[in-house]
Formats: C-alpha cells, sequence, structure tokens
C-alpha cells in the first residue's frame, strides 16, 4: 500500500481542474491506499462549511488538511471549517511527503 | 529507504504567485527538522536569490521603507541557506539563469542542469514539483 498526498493550492471557483484532483484522490482511496488532501493558498477557500465543496472525498476517507496561515490570510476561522476538514500547519505536510512509499502530487 | 531528504522543483518568479512562499515555508519546515532539503530552481524562479531585490516604500499606506519591512526572496533564501548549513543545496537551472541575466545571486546558490534535478530527485524520499499555473 502507498501513500498519497495532494496539494490542493487552487480555489475550486475559479478552477474547474479541481474536480480532477477530487476525483483522481477518490479514485486512488478506493484502490486501498492512504490519501491525503492538503488544502493551502486559495485551496482552502473549499474547507469552509458555507462552502460545501469536499464532501465526497471526506465520504470516500479521504484525509483532509487545510494550511493554518492560508487560513489566517483569508479571514477563516477554525470554526468556520467543514467537520471533515483539519487545521494543520505546513509541517505536517512535511512530515507527510518524506514517509516511505509515498507520492505528492502539486497542484 | 533513501534518507530523509526533500527535492523540491520551483518554476515561479519573485512577486507572481503565493506558490513562491508556500515553497519557502515548506524548505523552512524541513530545515526545521533536519530533513535535508534540495531546491531546484527553473524558468523564472532563478530570480528568487536575485542579489538586486531591493525593499520599498508603499506611497498608498504613505510608509517608508523602514516602516513597510517588505521582505524580499532574496533575503528568505539567504536566510535559509545560513540556516541550513549544508543542509540545504540550492542549484539554479544554468540555462535559465542566462536566458535572464541573473546571475548576480546571494552566496550558496550553484549552477546547475535537470541533469542534477534528475539526481537530486533519485536520492531524495520524496520530490515535489511545484509548476506554474
Amino acid at each position: 500500500m502507498s501513500s498519497y498526498v495532494f496539494i490542493e493550492s487552487r480555489d475550486p471557483f475559479e478552477s474547474r481542474d479541481t474536480q480532477f484532483l477530487e476525483e483522481t484522490a477518490i479514485a486512488v482511496k478506493e484502490r486501498g491506499h492512504n490519501v491525503t488532501v492538503f488544502l493551502v493558498q486559495n485551496g482552502v477557500l473549499a474547507a469552509r462549511k458555507t462552502a460545501p465543496r469536499l464532501g465526497r472525498l471526506a465520504e470516500a476517507g479521504v484525509t483532509l488538511l487545510a494550511d493554518d496561515l492560508s487560513l489566517r490570510e483569508r479571514g477563516i476561522k477554525s470554526d468556520e471549517l467543514a467537520p471533515s476538514i483539519h487545521e494543520s500547519g505546513i509541517d505536517a505536510l512535511v512530515d507527510a511527503v518524506v514517509q516511505e512509499n509515498t507520492k505528492a502530487i502539486w497542484h | 529507504m533513501k534518507e530523509r531528504r526533500l527535492t523540491l522543483a520551483l518554476m515561479d518568479p519573485p512577486y507572481e504567485s503565493a506558490n513562491s512562499t508556500t515553497a519557502l515555508r515548506i524548505i523552512s519546515a524541513a530545515l526545521e527538522k533536519g530533513i535535508d532539503v534540495n531546491v531546484f530552481a527553473y524558468e523564472g524562479a532563478v530570480c528568487l536569490p536575485l542579489k538586486e531585490q531591493v525593499p520599498h516604500a508603499n506611497p498608498v499606506k504613505g510608509t517608508t521603507v523602514e516602516e513597510e519591512q517588505h521582505p524580499t526572496t532574496k533575503e528568505f533564501i539567504a536566510s535559509l541557506l545560513a540556516i541550513g548549513k549544508d543542509k540545504l543545496t540550492w542549484i539554479n537551472c544554468g540555462l535559465c539563469v542566462d536566458e535572464r541575466g541573473a546571475t548576480n545571486v546571494v552566496e550558496g546558490v550553484k549552477r546547475g542542469s535537470p541533469a542534477d534535478f534528475f539526481k537530486m530527485a533519485s536520492e531524495s524520499a520524496n520530490t515535489l514539483v511545484i509548476p506554474t499555473k
């Protein structure tokens, strides 16, 4: 089993291809791999509970992390996050990508 | 298992994209964890460590250079190289440097080629390619 870390930097309201990342992450998860999606930069706009964009990922069992600095820069508070999203520091991303058998994909 | 070494490929020029800031944060966090980091700067990213960068005032806000404390990417990179010492290797793509005349860079930045990127990636636990949009 491998682990996959998808780093989503794009705003889902601006970039329709964020859907491609979502579908890829779910497909990889369905094949039995560990999958994490790390939201950063404008990617965190999808993390708000008022803009539920990531429900399918959560239902598939994908771990969803949102970069704390990106959230603060955009005025998004912790209690505004969808329940399946965990606020995280960039060090958690570093920890994830240096693990053995892990593939990291930036989008 | 390959040693804990992370390679990043950067392509964005300075002051264009939040990608640069995120990349610098990743490098900083990795160095803090004692992880060796390689950076291959390609295309516009070779301008990130340019020595000629100068901070500026902000006439819209009415702040001086000192008050504005405008951060430059060259200062971030110089600091990371000083903190990381031999744990951080930063290579600028030579062809990209020549195209842009971007030769005057902060101390510690090396010149190389995509062959160096291949070698760095081969020796790393993982490689993160951060492309332009």
